[in-house]
């Protein structure tokens, strides 16, 4: 609160001074990185900063994918600052946490828009969260960029219209089932596959079409469908069942909490078919929850691998490492590229407009960022490649990379 | 084997809800309390329980009898802030007020430390050993033998002690038991420590057995111990044991026949069927209206 105050008191100051600085515009980059923007789009384009929102879950369920972002993001504004910024102005990140609900991230997305009247925002971790975002910024013309928004209708609306503020750092859930499909039965061969997928996630029941479309195209086969839904515990009387339905694969789209105890469970009923999931999985807590060595045998889709020979990605790596004393995971990846995306648009787009910059995310064309080089499609979606990652004594190492 | 093995899967899920069901059949029993507070406290034991293993380093044992202890005490002090005084209001009242503690405590744990889930250091050796084509973890079987014989130590209590004698005397009729000479409040606190010790016994054992323990998880388990209280008949000890078995191997027959997502549902359509066709339950007395 303390903070608000003075917040408020410099920015008094500020909108005094910036009657004078601003007859002399273009002079206006100053060196004080404190000093926030004042509000209004016109007052906007002379501001010394640039305010960039992160609505985020920093607490709630799904506390490690928002937080990892955030710290990604945070990394990514240090080191764009460092550079010198946008056109010589710094990036200002205001976070605020959506607390893993859907109407929190409204509420959140509200306040950005509204009182913090950012020029950006990153949206929440999940598709959900996510959706609860986008009609704000439709209607107040502020760009919002999901990090790890998964789901195709966060950007195509069903009836095949776009969200034309909504975009995404990562590719769609589409895309990792169709990935995991063919890489079951590619390079593990297997043609009688099992899903057991999370029925109250959109996310979940997305990716278990797209695999069941994709193996059925290749000639393989769904021996048994099953679902569960999120805070379930016993997941032992189903796998049995899977288990009697002789899957040589079982492909498990959910997120880490159910997944974690789903993998552990498995294993202790002598399932010891490759399993497989997708960026839902990727959380240390999925280690803690299903114990290092039944994760052996697991394979998941994913937007990067920290073990990526790549030399971007490795001096990434090795900068983050610096700082956090731990590899970064494929939040942390997509945060930092999030920004260094909204970063690129707004450079572009010469201001910090909202609808020069949704023009400008539009229309990139090979960024090249961590987590791969991409371009934007006509959906606002990124075509980029996918990583798969196995699971080795509880540490995710580098497969294979899939082209889109 | 597949039977043998679903079976397996049940009476572990089931031993779970027993041990949460004595404690609500046992307060029920005494002052006609369904106590919701306790799916609460079974939660309490399942992070005294990690905290004790977690960061103080303890075995199971040390941790099980540290969890059951604390929860005895935090039981005690349930009843005698919240319940005591209503003894003789409306039944409504006082299970109101036991929906209210409820939620002070799972709203009280997520204040101090987030909602986040936590995951259960592994204490016990976990293996699989194959029997007949089923594979039966060690796990499981250690964790099966814990809740059998604290459930014999509660039989032994509640029928060859002194104290299990004047539970019982005041679960048949309070009054007459005050004129013996029975001090009714303590005997009512003896009830809730023993039934708060056996929930915090199974936080314990849940969290060794499925790993994730958060502060909403005791609401689920809690409702479904209930249920199964309710099927074994409410105020009987046997008949809560049975019960909990009962539900755990319904449980998992709805989701080995592919029913995985009418589990839940499975449960409760329970929980009305014998409230309409057997309010008693499998070993409930028929109770005579006393005049």
């Amino acid at each position: 609160m303390a903070q608000k105050g003075s917040l408020k008191r410099f920015s008094s100051i500020f909108l005094a001074s910036s009657l004078i600085v601003g007859a002399l515009a273009g002079c206006s980059s100053s060196e004080g990185g404190t000093s926030p923007a004042s509000g209004g789009a016109s007052e906007g384009e002379s501001s010394e900063v640039i305010k960039i929102g992160a609505n985020l879950e920093l607490s709630g369920a799904v506390a490690s994918y928002g937080s990892s972002i955030a710290t990604g993001a945070e990394l990514a504004v240090e080191d764009i600052n460092a550079a010198g910024g946008i056109d010589g102005k710094k990036i200002e990140l205001i976070k605020v946490d959506n607390k893993s609900e859907n109407s929190e991230a409204t509420a959140a997305a509200i306040k950005l828009a509204t009182q913090d009247k950012v020029a950006a925002m990153i949206g929440p971790a999940t598709s959900g969260n996510m959706l609860a975002t986008v009609q704000i910024s439709n209607d107040n013309k502020i760009p919002v960029v999901g990090a790890a928004a998964t789901a195709p209708n966060v950007t195509e609306n069903e009836d095949g219209s776009i969200n034309d503020y909504a975009f995404r750092t990562c590719f769609i859930d589409p895309f990792q089932g169709i990935v995991a499909a063919n890489f079951a039965t590619g390079e593990l061969g297997a043609k009688n596959v099992a899903i057991y997928a999370d029925n109250s996630s959109d996310y979940a029941k997305g990716l278990a079409a797209s695999f069941k479309e994709q193996i059925e195209a290749n000639g393989g086969k769904v021996v048994a469908e099953e679902a569960y839904v999120a805070k379930d515990t016993d997941f032992k009387s189903t796998l049995t069942r899977l288990k009697s339905a002789g899957a040589e694969f079982i492909f498990i789209p959910g997120y880490y909490e159910e997944v974690g105890l789903i993998v552990k469970q498995a294993r202790e009923l002598g399932i010891d078919v490759p399993l497989m999931g997708a960026d839902g999985w990727d959380s240390p807590t999925l280690v803690e929850l299903a114990g290092a060595e039944a994760l052996n045998n697991t394979f998941i889709t994913n937007h990067y691998s920290s073990n990526d020979p790549d030399e971007k990605i490795q001096s990434f790596v090795e900068a983050f490492k610096a700082k956090h004393n731990e590899a970064p995971n494929a939040f942390h990846a997509l945060g930092y590229d999030t920004v260094f995306y909204i970063k690129d648009a707004i450079e572009r787009a010469g201001s910090t407009d909202g609808e020069a910059i949704q023009k400008a995310l539009a229309e990139t064309t090979d960024l090249n960022l961590i987590t791969g080089t991409f371009s934007v499609d006509e959906k606002h979606n990124p075509v980029k490649t996918a990583t798969v990652l196995e699971f080795v004594d509880g540490n995710q190492t580098f497969n294979s990379k899939v082209n889109p | 084997m597949e039977w043998l093995q679903q079976l397996v899967n049940g009476i572990s899920l089931g031993s779970i809800y027993a041990l949460i069901a004595l404690g609500y059949t046992m307060v029920y029993g005494i002052i006609k309390l369904i106590n919701f507070a306790h799916g609460d406290v079974f939660m309490l034991g399942a992070f005294i329980g990690f905290y004790a293993i977690a960061r103080w380093d303890m075995g199971f044992f040390p941790a099980l009898i540290i969890s059951m202890v604390v929860c005895a005490i935090i039981g005690v002090i349930i009843e005698r802030v919240a319940y005591k005084r209503l003894r003789n209001a409306t039944r409504i009242a006082a299970l109101i007020t036991a929906i209210g503690v409820s939620l002070l405590i799972e709203y009280t744990v997520i204040f101090f430390r987030g909602a986040s889930p936590e995951a259960y250091p592994g204490v016990l050796p976990n293996k699989s050993i194959s029997i007949l084509g089923a594979n039966i973890s060690t796990q499981s079987i250690f964790i099966l033998g814990v809740t059998i014989v604290l459930m014999i130590l509660l039989q032994f209590i509640v029928h060859k002690t002194k104290i299990g004698k004047a539970m019982r005397a005041v679960s048949h009729d309070a009054d007459a038991a005050r004129l013996m000479g029975i001090n009714v409040d303590n005997t009512i606190s003896a009830t809730f420590a023993i039934g708060s010790a056996l929930a915090g016994a199974a936080g314990v054992i849940f969290g060794v057995y499925y790993t994730k323990i958060d502060p909403l998880m005791g609401v689920l388990p809690g409702l479904k111990a209930f249920v199964a209280a309710v099927l074994g008949g409410i105020g009987s000890i046997p008949g809560a044991m049975v019960g909990g078995l009962v539900l755990g191997v319904v449980e998992t027959v709805v989701s080995a026949l592919g029913y995985s997502l009418w589990r839940d549902a499975a449960a409760f359509v329970i929980l009305i069927l014998i409230l309409i066709l057997k309010p008693s339950g499998i070993f409930g007395k028929n109770a005579r209206e006393k005049v």
